[in-house]
């Protein structure tokens, strides 16, 4: 594997594990304690039913399109690091 | 000049969606306008039901096609944009469609579990698969088990599993075309499942992969029409705001203040509540003593009961003045008289099962996970977490789902067309559970408490057509609604909101074939994976790797017909409840494909052995907890920590990948072929480089 692709893949991870944390937390922490968040109001919803009816799905829509936006620069990237070497 | 010829494509494609776009509402319009003339409601039905579905078959006989990659993949130059859209016709079934917003309508809060499930699948399709799948880039995902794990084995497995999931998942589909067709034209249900299976037939028989996408285009318009119009309206009508997914905070805080109310015996209108819980709980008694009385006495007893009731239609026939009504009433009871002790068991269990829900307060809409006791309430919030998890992990490895990220021109319009098909999604997911409260806050404001002798029209219409759906009785005959009166199917949520919104026909006609568009279209991709995965993986890369292409495509074409008679079939028996079926399937691709598809990608120690190893026992223990624990198949075994048998792949899910960790270790690590291969796969897509 060349330098350049190597660093493409970890980068590539690392972005892959932080993603992944934001929409666990979005999913199982907040349903998970769904209860203990019920007081919390958000645009006139309980914090826990806005999260599982719009919020998260909002954080997923976000997510999935941060990770292609900044997967097609790191793509770019080694593409040029790839012609440097 | 491929760049050119690709951009020349997208600007076709824009115009002709666009026509098509205007043409349809254009449609629209004009059976308004014939509605307004008189033109009766059962041929709008058929009119708009007959046009679309004769479409469908149009978009089929346009693209059809002899080329494989065409058959199989379309081309792979579907811009990103556009498969999201196909993607996500492909994904919302007529159970996303009809059956959501009635789920959430029923249970509340705890109903959410199904939009986050449906929807957060897809940040694991966009980070753990489609990119890799693609930049592999053949035709099926049993291909991917293949090439990754070398030998037969895998695939074999890989595609008895792709087929299992998706045959389960498309009888629930069939069932529901033949369900809509049924009920809005008035053929009779076989008649509707093989309507609508011709027009899923002509269309991927004659063009694959690519017919099944450019109509899948088509039907996302259709679906996402069908279901916005009459939610906005409702929401106009209701808070003056055309935005249902703000305007509904407003109508849940009513609804909360209305079950307030309602469940408070110190109100009037509380006390009459509690009067009429108070009757449902006279007749579930009723209806235990009567189950006890059975067990004690058996047939006899059940011999007896029935002569009681001969007696009194005897009785009724000869009193003095006589009343019609209490005859008509007898005769009807005898009729519904189970004729065997299972039976009895079983209707009479259901219906004190049922009077029980009724005689409980009302459970809060947006209250999370409500029960009697801390115990029951975290039993409901595992059940809650396991069933988010199972939808989620399963959405990433549904074989029919993945396979259309074969189609894009590159791995980076891969990606975006994760973020399209999620984004289009979403819009529906998040409407659901908007309307949901729309319609709640109709019932408990404007139903509850208003007289009998004025019901408002769809309540009268949807009682005479199914009791299934809407019931009503003045129980304690006081002349007003109490909620505790009325019975509501979840279906009837979608399939009524807009004579709730007091919306023309032609929008009920276009809910109908909204509906049929969302379960054609899944449909369609679930039959075409069958049918690819049999002829691809079985025939041509197990049985003769020698056969022509041509050969190829009959063969595939062959089997199509073939997966297509058995589906038709079974779905004719009507083997029962859609949710098991499609939740099953959910389950059994989180537990047969996820762990090997995922640690063949990010783990390179991961081997042949580890991937056949996981795969059977994720699909074993799946298997084996539905069967014992779903009260369809009868062993009734108790549940593992409480868990319901719709989350089997809770369980599934670990030992697949506890299979794939042991049996990997186990046995010798892959050759340098095989990292060399994961290496390529995980490189960027640079346009030269092709896997081998």
């Amino acid at each position: 594997m060349q330098p350049s692709e190597a660093r493409h893949w970890r980068n590539n991870r690392r972005l892959t594990v932080g993603l992944l944390a934001i929409w666990f937390v979005a999913t199982f922490l907040v349903s998970g304690f769904a209860r203990e968040l019920q007081g919390i109001t958000v645009l006139g919803f309980p914090l826990p039913f806005y999260m599982g009816a719009q919020g998260a799905l909002l954080i997923y829509v976000l997510l999935v399109g941060y990770y292609a936006w900044r997967m097609g620069k790191l793509d770019a990237e080694c593409a040029a690091g790839r012609e440097d070497a | 000049m491929a760049t050119t010829d690709q951009a020349g494509f997208v600007a076709r494609l824009r115009r002709y969606y666009s026509h098509y776009a205007g043409g349809f509402i254009g449609f629209v319009v004009m059976l308004a306008i014939l509605e307004q003339m008189g033109v009766p409601n059962k041929v709008l039905g058929y009119v708009f039901l007959g046009a679309t579905v004769l479409m469908y078959a149009g978009i089929g006989i346009l693209s059809r096609t002899a080329n494989l990659t065409e058959y199989y993949v379309a081309g792979r130059r579907v811009p990103a944009l556009f498969n999201g859209m196909a993607t996500a016709a492909d994904w919302m079934s007529a159970a996303s469609f009809i059956g959501l917003a009635g789920t959430l309508y029923l249970s509340g809060h705890d109903g959410l579990a199904f939009v986050m499930g449906w929807t957060g699948g897809y940040v694991l399709v966009a980070l753990l698969l489609a990119p890799y799948l693609r930049r592999f880039g053949h035709y099926t995902l049993p291909d991917f088990l293949g090439a990754r794990y070398g030998g037969n084995l895998p695939r074999a497995i890989g595609a008895f599993a792709a087929i299992l999931c998706s045959f389960t998942y498309v009888i629930a589909q069939i069932y529901g075309v033949g369900l809509i067709v049924s009920r809005f034209t008035g053929l009779d249900f076989g008649i509707g499942v093989f309507v609508g299976l011709g027009s899923i037939l002509l269309c991927s028989f004659l063009g694959g992969m690519r017919a099944v996408t450019w109509t899948q285009v088509a039907q996302y318009v259709i679906i996402i029409v069908a279901y916005l119009i009459p939610v906005v309206w409702l929401s106009v009508t209701h808070t003056g705001n055309p935005v249902p997914q703000i305007a509904y905070g407003y109508a849940l805080q009513q609804v909360t203040a209305r079950e307030q109310v309602l469940n408070d015996p110190t109100t009037p209108e509380g006390a009459r509540e509690a009067e009429v819980r108070g009757l449902h709980k006279q007749s579930q008694q009723a209806l235990e003593l009567r189950l006890r009385e059975l067990d004690a006495g058996g047939a006899a007893y059940l011999a007896a009961e029935r002569a009681k009731l001969e007696r009194a239609i005897d009785a009724l026939k000869v009193a003095a003045p006589l009343d019609a009504d209490a005859l008509a009433e007898a005769r009807r009871r005898l009729a519904e008289f189970p004729h065997d002790i299972a039976t009895a068991r079983t209707s009479w269990r259901a219906a004190a099962e049922a009077a029980r829900a009724k005689a409980a307060p009302i459970t809060a809409h947006a209250e999370p996970f409500a029960g009697s006791s801390a115990e029951a309430r975290d039993t409901k919030r595992n059940n809650f977490l396991a069933l988010v998890l199972c939808l989620m992990v399963g959405t990433a490895a549904l074989p029919h789902l993945l396979m259309r990220y074969y189609t894009t021109p590159s791995v980076q319009e891969t990606r975006v067309s994760v973020f399209w098909s999620l984004l289009f999604i979403s819009v529906l997911y998040i409407t659901a559970p908007a309307l949901a409260v729309l319609a709640k806050y109709d019932v408990y404001t404007l139903l509850v408490g208003s007289s009998f002798s004025e019901l408002p029209g769809w309540v009268s219409a949807w009682a005479s057509v199914d009791k299934s759906l809407m019931s009503i009785t003045d129980m304690n005959h006081d002349g007003t609604v109490q909620l505790a009166e009325i019975s509501i199917g979840g279906d009837l949520i979608m399939l009524a909101t807009p004579e709730i919104a007091g919306l023309p026909y032609v929008v009920t006609a276009l809910v109908a074939a909204g509906g049929l568009a969302a379960a054609l279209s899944t449909a369609d991709g679930l039959m075409l994976t069958i049918a690819n995965t049999l002829s691809h993986d079985v025939y041509f890369k197990m049985v003769d790797p020698s056969a022509s292409p041509k050969r190829r495509l009959v063969i595939s074409k062959g089997l199509l017909f073939i997966v297509a008679l058995c589906a038709a079939y079974i779905t004719s028996l009507k083997p029962g409840d859609i949710l098991l079926l499609v939740s099953a399937a959910f389950s059994l691709a989180a537990s047969a494909f996820f762990p090997a598809l995922v640690a063949g990608i990010f783990w390179k120690r991961a081997n042949r052995c580890g991937a056949v190893l996981g795969m059977t026992t994720g699909l074993l223990v799946c298997v084996g907890y539905m069967l014992a624990t779903y009260p369809l198949f009868g062993v009734n075994a108790p549940l593992w920590w409480g868990i319901h048998p719709i989350s089997a792949g809770i369980f599934g899910m670990p030992a697949g990948i506890a299979g794939v960790v042991i049996g990997s270790l186990l046995t010798a690590a892959p050759d340098q072929h095989t990292r060399d291969w994961v290496d390529l796969i995980r490189s960027p897509d640079s346009g030269k480089t092709q896997p081998p």
